[in-house]
């Protein structure tokens, strides 16, 4: 049962939690990507930008000026300050190549003069084609950095302006995409060599440059996002975007716990208070279930005692008609047989009889007739009573006076059984409004009854009465009597049969077994109660509860 | 002369030769039936009858309603109900109609007597009235 409430509540929040979270992660998931995406598009725009600025500025140079003019060194040094003026220290230095690949003019920190650049690749990709950037290398100075190249022509052969760009510069541009705590960019070329200075130092196993350097095509301008585990089996988040026209690769890394960490703090608190509304349902499912349970429990117990009553009074109703039938039949012929023995004592009037040598012997054994005609009237009488409950007005009753006239009536015979009789009356209780014919009738029977049991071994009969105080609060007002003997007590066995018709200990000819019954059927009739409990040689008490007037109208 | 001329009505008919035997042996003049009809016949036919002694519970027509017709036709016949069942419901239906008094059986031979002696009193006392009421009427109406 506990289960089911527990299932029953649960199962919906869970399921409507379920899909809450999932839209969320979803939606989450969907806000970080675009975000990223964003971030990434735009650094390579700008990237793709400044390596385009940079191409164009040299351009530029190239197509204002003629080689002879550039060839000069002090023309040179003259255009590459200019370029520093405006652009600050991007350009480190110039140089102006021939077709041979001999530097013939350099402006810059590095002696460079008259370097020869014919085996260079950068030298062999600007022959031919129109302009290169090359990647990130060492060269001849020993430091990393990057050419921007042009081809010219004078007269008919193949010049080079070349600028060197400061790496530094550059990699700021990269180097300023952070995000969170993990977040950072990086370039590769198709080489797998890194473009730029960054946290890692070789590229980790798994991540998405793989492809790209082993010639994977990528779409142009396009961004990928990837999500991949890394050595340290933690998940990682991948943006790429390809620079310099496919040569190079920008990516974006990022923790996916560092990435959604919002996502995880927000599904954290959701399942903290989805744990703790689980647990204020099962503890409330705990509480109503067993609150239920009880209440069941209750109602069972409360029908049962409802179900032993009515088969108590519905032994009692057929026993009762039986009884009415029996007196009645019992009745005529002991009527007829005590008609029968007074007209036999009419005839021993007679004087013929008179000196009978017997006559007294007769007049004896038809005494005996007429006593016991008169034992059998009583026990039909008791049966009727039973049957009928005769003489059941109500009137106010004085329980302590009752009991008193009781105690006197039962006196002589207590006296002769060797049983004291002991009372405890509570002065001043209410008055009752009852049968007093039938509350002495039953009083009268417990008497007997504790007499009966102490008559061969003598005793203490404690005769008891109290107001229960408390009855009032609850709304049950009654007084309480107790009849205790300290006789040889009944038997567990008889004790739930006591109030049965027609059960009797006591030996034969000397109970009917309808003095409790009559008991029990008067006080329930009343709407009180009558209890026994027994202990083998330590006696039995009846309690007997019997109800007051429930206001004092009713009382008057 | 007897004490009192009584129908004695009960469907037991051991019980009603045995107290036939005892009342006849003190005097009274005694007539019995075994049913409420046939009780009702004797009295149409012995208008001597002073007192019924007569049984509650009976196959047919049970004492009271026996006791409701005696009222009906013969007013001034007192009536003792004799019962097995003398509760106070039933004496006081019985008194209600109209009978004299109520005993238990198996009842006191003494007791009933005086019962008896009672009823007839009270009948001929009665009766000796309506005369005097009668004759007072018949004289005023000479006078």
């Amino acid at each position: 049962m506990l289960l089911t409430i527990i299932i029953a509540a649960v199962m919906p929040m869970l399921v409507v939690s379920s899909i809450i979270l999932y839209q969320f992660d979803s939606s989450y998931h969907e806000k970080v990507y675009a975000h990223l995406e964003e971030l990434v598009l735009k650094h390579k725009q700008n990237i793709d930008n400044f390596l385009k600025e940079k191409l164009g500025d040299i351009r530029l140079l190239a197509t204002t000026f003629s080689f002879e003019e550039l060839s000069n060194e002090d023309f040179l040094r003259d255009r590459l300050e200019s370029l520093q003026r405006i652009f600050g220290p991007v350009f480190v230095d110039l140089g102006v190549v021939n077709a041979r690949g001999i530097q013939v003019a350099y402006a810059g920190p590095f002696k460079l003069g008259k370097a020869l650049y014919s085996t260079a690749d950068w030298f062999q990709e600007t022959i031919n084609s129109q302009n290169f950037i090359s990647d990130v290398f060492l060269g001849l100075r020993g430091l990393p950095h990057f050419i921007v190249a042009v081809r010219e022509n004078h007269d008919g052969e193949s010049w080079i302006l070349r600028a060197t760009i400061d790496f530094v510069a550059f990699n700021d541009l990269v180097e300023s995409i952070h995000i969170g705590e993990t977040g950072f960019a990086y370039i590769l070329n198709r080489e797998g060599e890194l473009q730029t200075k960054t946290i890692i130092k070789e590229i980790p196993p798994g991540s998405p440059c793989a492809d790209f350097v082993e010639g994977g095509v990528k779409v142009k301008g396009k961004i990928e996002i990837l999500e991949r585990v890394d050595e340290s089996g933690e998940d990682e988040l991948y943006v790429t975007a390809c620079l310099k026209d496919g040569n190079w690769l920008l990516i974006f890394r990022q923790g996916a716990s560092d990435a959604f960490a919002e996502l995880y703090r927000t599904v954290g608190i959701a399942l903290a208070f989805m744990l703790l509304g689980v647990l204020g349902i099962v503890v409330t499912a705990y509480f109503l279930s067993r609150r239920m349970v009880n209440r069941i429990a209750q109602a069972d117990q409360e029908k049962e005692m409802i179900t032993e009553q009515v088969v108590e009074t519905g032994k009692l109703a057929s026993v009762g008609e039986l009884a009415a039938g029996i007196a009645h039949e019992i009745n005529n012929p002991v009527a007829i047989m005590v008609e029968e023995a007074g007209w036999i004592e009419d005839l021993l009037e007679e004087e013929e009889f008179k000196d009978g040598e017997n006559l007294s012997e007769f007049q004896r054994a038809l005494q005996q007739i007429r006593t016991q005609g008169k034992r059998c009237k009583e026990i039909t009488h008791k049966l009727l009573s039973f049957a009928r409950k005769t003489d059941s007005r109500t009137q106010d009753i004085q329980l302590n006076d009752l009991i008193e006239e009781l105690i006197a009536l039962s006196a002589q015979r207590a006296k002769y059984s060797n049983v004291e009789i002991h009372s405890n009356l509570q002065e001043n209780i209410p008055t009752l409004h009852l049968s007093q014919t039938e509350l002495q009738q039953v009083l009268l029977n417990l008497i007997n009854n504790a007499l009966d049991a102490m008559e061969k071994t003598g005793g203490n009969l404690r005769i008891s009465t109290r107001m229960e105080e408390n009855s009032i609060i609850v709304g049950d007002p009654h007084l309480q009597i107790e009849v205790a003997d300290d006789g040889p007590g009944i038997p567990a066995a008889n004790l739930a049969k006591i109030f049965d018709p027609f059960f009797t200990t006591k030996p034969v000819g000397k109970g009917t077994g309808l003095g409790l019954s009559i008991c029990y059927g008067i006080i329930k009739k009343m709407g009180g109660n009558i209890e026994a409990r027994s202990i083998i040689d330590g006696g039995t008490t009846f309690t007997v509860k019997v109800p007051l007037p429930k206001s004092k109208e009713e009382n008057a | 002369m007897s004490i009192a001329n009584v129908l004695l009505v009960d469907d037991e008919v051991p019980f009603v030769e045995a107290m036939s035997r005892r009342l006849k042996k003190r005097d009274i003049h005694i007539v019995t039936s075994f049913n409420g009809s046939e009780a009702l016949d004797v009295l149409e036919n012995d208008l001597s009858v002073e007192v019924v002694i007569l049984d509650v519970k009976m196959p047919g027509m049970d004492g009271i309603e026996t006791l409701g017709e005696i009222r009906k036709k013969f007013p001034l016949v007192e009536v003792i109900m004799l019962t097995g069942h003398a509760t106070v419901e039933t004496g006081i239906e019985g008194m209600k109609l109209g009978a004299f008094d109520y005993l238990m059986k198996p009842c006191d031979m003494d007791v009933l007597m005086d019962k008896l002696k009672e009823a007839v009193a009270k009948k001929r006392n009665h009766e000796e009235k309506i005369v005097e009421a009668r004759v007072k009427e018949i004289t005023t109406r000479r006078a």
